[in-house]
């Protein structure tokens, strides 16, 4: 039980701080986005989100932050496997079903709604 | 230059008896709900009109506004001469291919949420200088067309700050002409473009509101005439926010509007319709002066209002650039004939 309140104490911490973003910043919704993402990249090249998945569980993996982890691993594994040119083919190797998934979504969900808007 | 039709340089009086002969609005289904529903000539249930996108929605919108206009003021297509109409998409498509499905000689208007006013007040003075018998004029705004086109995709699902203000989805028209029918156009006001600095396209009425302030004074200096000499003084789109402001500026400058004032982004919405400050968009002023407050001058219940429509004249590229955005507000005034 209390791994689900783990995972719902620093989900939630982190979507405070993406609100807090909005509503004190004259920050946009993508703006908010990126700074997240970028702040998993950071945190996981410090080896600090890891630890924080172990702790938290999907109240680190859920949150956009993890999107930047993945990056981070996706990148690294490959650079360490091929050097330089990893970094920018392992890029989004990890990241890739999220990414891919969101195009397939998109074309399945534009086959059923009004994709003109 | 003298003459009596240019009081100064951005107040015109028309000469002949200019009137508004009749007027048509078209609502979608929050409008309907709104207090003033029951003037307006047609009101779809839907945000689509029945139709497959917003844009082509829009466009019945404006289609709707403009055939009730005309059936009200007992005009016929052939019989206008032009037609001057604006909107808030790109290259104002909306009044364009308006204008093509009726072949209307078109002078297309850009002024953001003022096109109202700045299409009646151009519409009079060509009626006024003899160039046309009968002048076509509306505008024509969509919530969602409008949220794609200068904020996000209404899909995206951005969250808004409370001071944000809700895009009315309607069109107005008017047939402007010499007749026996409708209140008088008397004068015109054209607005100068006013830039406080402000950057946000969701602050829109704190950023019109010296706009607003600067065509007011500028009228009642130009005519010698105060708030006192009219029954409403009605700003188009500046919502709670931006209406504050502008009486706070106006006591500064010495004008008290007080309870002669009201704004239609108030009035079109409910105090319990979600609409944040309340409503925006070209169509907010088209359909409350169209409606109701023609209805209220036809039937005496004012006998002189003082119609300001406001504009944010930013583009979506200024706004990604981190520009502000320059504002701008006309004013036509419209006076009940006795009489009739």
């Amino acid at each position: 039980m209390s791994q689900y309140v783990i995972a719902f104490v620093v989900g939630g911490l982190i979507c405070v701080i993406g609100q807090l973003l909005m509503d004190l910043t004259k920050m946009t919704p993508a703006h908010v986005m990126s700074t997240l993402v970028v702040s998993g990249v950071v945190l996981d090249g410090f080896g600090l989100y890891d630890p924080l998945i172990d702790f938290a569980g999907a109240g680190a993996t859920v949150p956009i932050t993890s999107f930047g982890h993945s990056l981070y691993h996706g990148a690294w594994s490959e650079a360490e496997a091929h050097g330089l040119i990893g970094i920018i083919t392992g890029i989004f190797e990890v990241p890739s079903a999220g990414i891919s998934a969101a195009i397939v979504f998109g074309f399945l969900g534009s086959l059923i709604f009004k994709p003109k808007g | 230059m003298h003459s009596a039709s240019r009081i100064s340089r951005q107040t015109w009086k028309f000469q002949r008896d200019i009137r508004l002969l009749g007027a048509g609005v078209a609502t979608g289904p929050l409008e309907g709900q709104g207090p003033l529903a029951k003037e307006f000539d047609c009101v779809f249930d839907d945000a689509y009109a029945g139709e497959e996108s917003w844009e082509k929605a829009e466009r019945k919108l404006m289609e709707q506004a403009v055939q009730a206009a005309m059936k009200k003021s007992g005009v016929t297509a052939e019989q206008i001469d032009v037609m001057l109409a604006g909107d808030l998409l790109n290259q104002i498509i909306t009044s364009n291919y308006t204008a093509r499905d009726h072949q209307f000689p078109l002078l297309g208007q850009f002024g953001a949420c003022s096109t109202s006013m700045q299409g009646l007040a151009i519409a009079s003075a060509l009626v006024d200088g003899g160039f046309t018998q009968y002048a076509l004029t509306g505008c024509s705004s969509h919530n969602s067309t409008a949220e794609r086109q200068f904020r996000y995709p209404t899909e995206y699902g951005g969250q808004k700050p409370p001071y944000a203000q809700w895009t009315v989805t309607g069109a107005g028209a008017s047939v402007v002409g010499i007749g026996q029918n409708g209140p008088r156009v008397t004068h015109a006001t054209i607005g100068k473009v006013t830039d406080m600095g402000i950057k946000d396209p969701f602050d829109m009425g704190s950023a019109m509101a010296p706009a607003a302030a600067d065509t007011l004074v500028t009228h009642f200096e130009d005519l010698g005439r105060t708030p006192e000499d009219y029954d409403l003084i009605v700003t188009g789109d500046l919502g709670k926010v931006g209406s504050a402001i502008l009486q706070d500026l106006m006591k500064e400058t010495g004008y008290d509007l007080s309870s002669r004032y009201n704004d239609c982004g108030l009035m079109i919405f409910s105090s319990d319709q979600d609409v944040f400050s309340g409503g925006s968009g070209c169509a907010s002023s088209a359909v409350v002066v169209y409606s109701h407050i023609l209805n209220a001058l036809n039937a005496g219940r004012y006998q002189r209002v003082f119609v300001v429509a406001t504009g944010a004249l930013f583009s979506p590229v200024s706004f990604q650039q981190g520009e502000s955005i320059p504002c701008i507000a006309h004013g036509v005034v419209l006076e009940r004939v006795n009489g009739i």
